[in-house]
């Protein structure tokens, strides 16, 4: 299979005043993987990809979706072109249903009525979460929000879903059953996932990016990684 | 027919119903409701349903008003095509005043639509020989036909309010229904989530303040000519800021809440300036006990406990 690459960035930087949290990164995603974004905390991880989804303009350099120029684009334009971005800390509309939450990512993009509410039905079944369509989305456990966040991304019917730390928080069970879900949608969809969790990454990933003090200092396979002396120094702080 | 429209609609028929019982005094003050009803259903659109709090709104109202009464007074045209001035006087002006102020959010939106108001209720007071000034002028009584109808009379009033409303309250029962209202709420919920789900948001908040704007500026053209009487007091800060209370009385997001607090406020006003001057002083007390214990209002608590499904 001749791989396309989805998404790529050139010497992209972001500087907060004097910080750079981003320096001169190149990066490549190809369509189809699932590619995790790890390192330390403060590394880039989340500037980065906030920059590749247009949440905050990039200081310098040139990102590429699908090969088109998009660093000047907006990004509810970006999102149009098939990203989609879950956060960090669950973004989720607390007053409105499980169900309106899904609507409102499935009607951008669908326009009868019945479509859009069969889909809503599907990416609320892939979650588990169709039995509770009709509850308050602030009233869900902190589990259930993060799933319906994932409903929300998979009802953009993106060519990427970011995930930014899509884990944090979950129980064990709850983790196994992400890690079954992202299988399952990777098989059409590419993933860009930043996480903590090591046994997710190695559970997920076929390849890792590895980001300290806003540059990449590792990529390859989760075998290779897990060998990368840059890497262990990273972490160990050796 | 769904619950909601059959609910609405019943509203209207007991409005229809009530033209035939309600003795002259309150019969006369339901007409003034339903048109500043109206107006406080247009503030809801940007408040309770986009979460844009203005505090500027009778810049829109005296738009309207104005647009409607200078077209009538300078250029003697009739009542209609007048109106229709009014609308496009205020739905321009409120795109103007979007594109500025939408800018701003939060306080600084809220100060800068303010002073947007005032610059307008000033400009009325500067141009005194166009406008009268705070005198203001009358619409003369031969003058406010429609159709060969005299709004002057009781009952073609009271119909020409219940139309304008009953026309407001069921757009605004689709628009909230609607794929574009569900982008407005988003945002009022979670501005940021919207927008990565692919909303251009900046321009759907525009497009709620041009529909409010204009709204509200249907209300001060049909005040104009139903009661005949221009003045740049609609156009000062106390008239901003009774669309405000309406809709926290009546409950914000919600489409009939409007009406339900332009009605408890108006009547609340009316017993309470038959015992005292300071009615103002009522206003403000009723804001600050809704504020302390009833922020989502009347309509807002029959949905939490009751009626889920009230749009």
């Amino acid at each position: 299979m001749a791989a396309l690459t989805l998404l790529s960035s050139h010497g992209l930087s972001r500087h907060f005043g004097g910080l750079r949290a981003v320096e001169n990164v190149d990066f490549h995603l190809e369509e189809g993987e699932i590619r995790a974004l790890i390192g330390p905390n403060g590394a880039g991880k989340t500037t980065l990809v906030s920059m590749l989804c247009g949440r905050i303009p990039a200081s310098s350099g040139t990102i590429r979706f699908d090969g088109q120029n998009i660093t000047r684009l907006p990004a509810h334009k970006r999102i149009r072109l098939g990203m989609a971005y879950t956060f960090q800390i669950t973004s989720i509309f607390a007053e409105l249903s499980v169900h309106e939450n899904v609507l409102l990512a499935v009607q951008n993009r669908v326009h009868s009525r019945r479509a859009v509410e069969q889909e809503v039905a599907v990416a609320l079944t892939r979650v588990g979460l169709l039995d509770r369509a009709g509850q308050t989305a602030g009233d869900l456990a902190y589990g259930h929000q993060r799933l319906l966040e994932i409903a929300m991304g998979l009802g953009q019917a993106p060519r990427l879903l970011i995930l930014d730390e899509p884990t944090q928080g979950l129980s064990d069970g709850e983790v196994q059953a992400f890690i079954a879900l992202i299988r399952e949608v990777a098989k059409t969809t590419t993933v860009l996932l930043i996480e903590h969790n090591i046994d997710v990454v190695m559970a997920l990933a076929d390849k890792i990016t590895v980001m300290n003090f806003g540059a990449i200092i590792a990529e390859g396979t989760p075998d290779e990684i897990h060998a990368n002396e840059a890497v262990q120094a990273a972490y160990l702080g050796g | 027919m769904s619950r909601s429209l059959t609910l609405h609609l019943g509203l209207i028929a007991v409005l229809v119903a009530l033209n035939f019982v309600l003795p002259a005094y309150h019969h006369g003050n339901l007409a003034r409701v339903m048109v500043l009803a109206v107006y406080a259903m247009g503030y809801n659109i940007m408040f309770g349903y986009t979460g844009l709090l203005s505090l500027g709104h009778a810049m829109f109202f005296a738009a309207g008003m104005y647009g409607t009464g200078m077209s009538i007074r300078l250029m003697e045209m009739s009542v209609g095509p007048a109106f229709l001035v009014g609308l496009a006087v205020a739905a321009v002006f409120a795109a103007l005043v979007g594109l500025l102020a939408l800018r701003t959010i939060g306080v600084a939106f809220m100060i800068v639509t303010l002073m947007f108001s005032q610059a307008v209720f000033l400009t009325i007071l500067f141009f005194n020989p166009v406008t009268r000034g705070d005198e203001g002028f009358v619409i003369p009584q031969p003058v406010r036909q429609v159709a060969g109808l005299d709004l002057s009379d009781p009952t073609i009033r009271y119909f020409a309010a219940l139309t304008l409303f009953a026309i407001c309250l069921l757009a605004l029962l689709w628009l909230v229904q609607s794929r574009v209202g569900r982008v407005f709420i988003a945002i009022r919920e979670n501005e940021e989530r919207a927008r990565m789900l692919g909303y251009d948001t900046w321009a759907h908040k525009l497009g709620s303040v041009v529909m409010s704007g204009t709204m509200a500026g249907a209300a001060g053209a049909a005040y104009g000519v139903l009661f005949g009487s221009v003045g740049a007091s609609f156009a000062d800060v106390p008239f901003s800021i009774l669309p405000l209370l309406y809709v926290l009385l009546g409950g914000p997001g919600t489409v009939i809440g409007p009406f339900v607090g332009t009605l408890f406020m108006f009547y609340l006003r009316d017993l309470s300036s038959s015992l005292t001057d300071a009615h103002m002083l009522v206003a403000g007390v009723v804001l600050v006990l809704l504020t302390l214990y009833a922020r989502r209002g009347i309509m807002g608590i029959v949905r939490e406990r009751w009626l889920k499904w009230l749009p």
